[in-house]
């Protein structure tokens, strides 16, 4: 993931991208990530929503920060994973207090679900990326409302879509083949966190930011959201 | 209502706390043509009477589709209510492209009820001159509710407004009981016979009303002329029959059915 961010870097800057990118007020947008949380790995299971991720924030390739939340609810139907830049992903949590902030205050009995605040999420993404200024995150948006399960991913170039899983960085390349051949409809929460940690575990091997604490969120048909900390040890 | 020294501005109170030009705008809407909304838990009808200013042009559109889940029915400025209508549909699609879900109808009539509000402390605008019957569908069901110049919002399970409504809400406060468990098709009766209450007399033909309907899988639309005029046929002979033990057994003079004399519309030509 870093190798793929570094080859970013090589912009070409001539006088007609320097005024369109700003280039001598390059200190005002995001260039390159420091402090970044690695994969996150999410699925669909019978009753609701399991999303994993470890709690680690790296910086550049040292394992700085080994407890850092990547995942947390959004209002009472969503839960949101994080990875890349740990700041944008504060600030992203930031918009979002604001949005239920203010469909709360409406107080009229509707609520922004999933979906709807997946959707805010990629124009807020899509938007930064066009103006050059990107939130340097790819997302994973989780939850059940009114019995309907919803999970849906966006990143850093509001590249968007949902499925029954899902995962970021390298979950793409290691944790989404396993949830491919062993994922089904009808997944318990037990088989649900036992595939997720069989993930979690293959990343911890393979991915020099994954670090051994990991964090697990699930959101249940009908239920406000509730977490469990996992703490798994070095194997 | 009579002139009087504090009703020019509308920023300007009544020793007896009353803000005349909006009271003023609230007789604008009394003075158009007649409008109804009834809803039943999955359904919502707006029903207007249409009448032309003359047999060579064509009828004042009262009705608007705001989204495919709402719906607004107009009465008084109908410039007023074209451009309110833009602005809700403006609201929905925004929010749609958005969050990719609908604008649910309780929040459109509060930014509604909000933008008249302002439009009554400013002193460079007028109030908007019209009400609007906002007809719509959402997660808890189906609502109707009534938008005034004011800035007031309220929300009914059956209303009228514009001129001659009192005669359609008499019928409909005898009836509104039923309303919330009640069929599409008996909802839609129901309006027919509201609006025709509105007529005192005359008769009830499709070239002079318009009915729409939304409801739970099914997106707000107009009525075409031919299934308005089959259906009118179709109450209308069970209507008569029907009619006299109404009024038997109620106290409330339906003398409007009586009355020989149809009232003449002598609306300005901006009111409808």
């Amino acid at each position: 993931m870093l190798l793929g961010i570094l080859g970013m870097n090589s912009l070409d800057c001539t006088p007609a991208t320097n005024s369109l990118i700003r280039s001598e007020a390059d200190s005002q947008r995001t260039l390159y990530p420091y402090v970044t949380g690695t994969s996150v790995v999410g699925i669909k299971y019978k009753d609701g929503i399991l999303l994993a991720a470890d709690m680690g924030g790296s910086y550049g390739s040292t394992l700085r920060y080994k407890s850092v939340e990547r995942l947390k609810p959004v209002g009472k139907h969503s839960l949101i994973g994080a990875s890349g830049e740990i700041s944008d992903f504060q600030e992203i949590m930031r918009y979002l207090d604001d949005l239920i902030l203010s469909d709360n205050m409406w107080d009229d009995g509707n609520s922004l679900g999933p979906k709807e605040v997946h959707n805010y999420l990629t124009r807020v993404m899509y938007n930064r990326r066009n103006k050059f200024n990107p939130l340097w995150n790819s997302l994973v948006l989780g939850g059940v409302k009114n019995g309907q399960k919803y999970l849906g991913t966006v990143n850093m170039i509001g590249v968007h879509y949902e499925d029954n899983h899902v995962a970021t960085g390298f979950g793409n390349h290691l944790a989404l083949p396993l949830l491919r051949d062993e994922w089904h409809e009808n997944l318990t929460f037990e088989e649900g966190v036992i595939l997720l940690e069989k993930c979690m575990r293959v990343l911890l091997y393979r991915d020099r930011s994954a670090v051994n604490k990991l964090q697990v969120l699930f959101s249940l048909c009908g239920i406000h959201t509730s977490r469990l900390l996992g703490n798994c040890c070095t194997v | 209502m009579f002139r009087n020294q504090y009703d020019t501005d509308v920023t300007t109170w009544s020793p007896a706390g009353r803000l005349f030009q909006v009271e003023y705008a609230m007789e604008a809407v009394k003075q158009g043509s007649a409008a109804i909304g009834l809803r039943s838990k999955s359904h919502v009808v707006l029903a207007c009477v249409n009448k032309a200013n003359s047999e060579l042009s064509s009828h004042q559109k009262k009705i608007f589709k705001v989204d495919d889940h709402v719906g607004v029915a107009i009465a008084g400025l109908t410039a007023d209510g074209r451009v309110l209508s833009r602005y809700m549909r403006n609201e929905c699609i925004n929010y749609f492209y958005t969050y990719e879900s609908q604008l649910p109808v309780g929040r459109l009539v509060v930014q509604l009820a909000d933008k008249a509000q302002v439009c009554t402390q400013r002193s460079w605008k007028r109030p908007y001159g019209v009400g609007l019957l906002v007809g719509g569908l959402d997660e808890s069901g189906a609502h109707l509710y009534y938008n005034c110049p004011s800035g007031n919002y309220f929300e009914y399970q059956a209303f009228a407004i514009g001129s001659r409504s009192q005669a359609a809400k008499t019928y409909l406060e005898r009836k509104f009981v039923s309303f919330m468990a009640s069929s599409r098709e008996n909802l839609i009766k129901d309006a027919l016979f509201a609006l025709r209450e509105t007529l005192q007399g005359e008769k009830l033909t499709s070239s002079a009303c318009t009915i729409a309907v939304v409801g739970v899988g099914e997106a707000f639309h107009i009525l075409d002329q031919e299934t308005v005029q089959a259906l009118i046929n179709e109450f209308e002979i069970a209507g008569e029959e029907a009619a006299a033990p109404d009024q038997a057994g109620v106290d409330e003079p339906s003398a409007a059915d009586d009355q020989a004399a149809p009232v003449d519309q002598s609306a300005a030509p901006m009111d409808m």
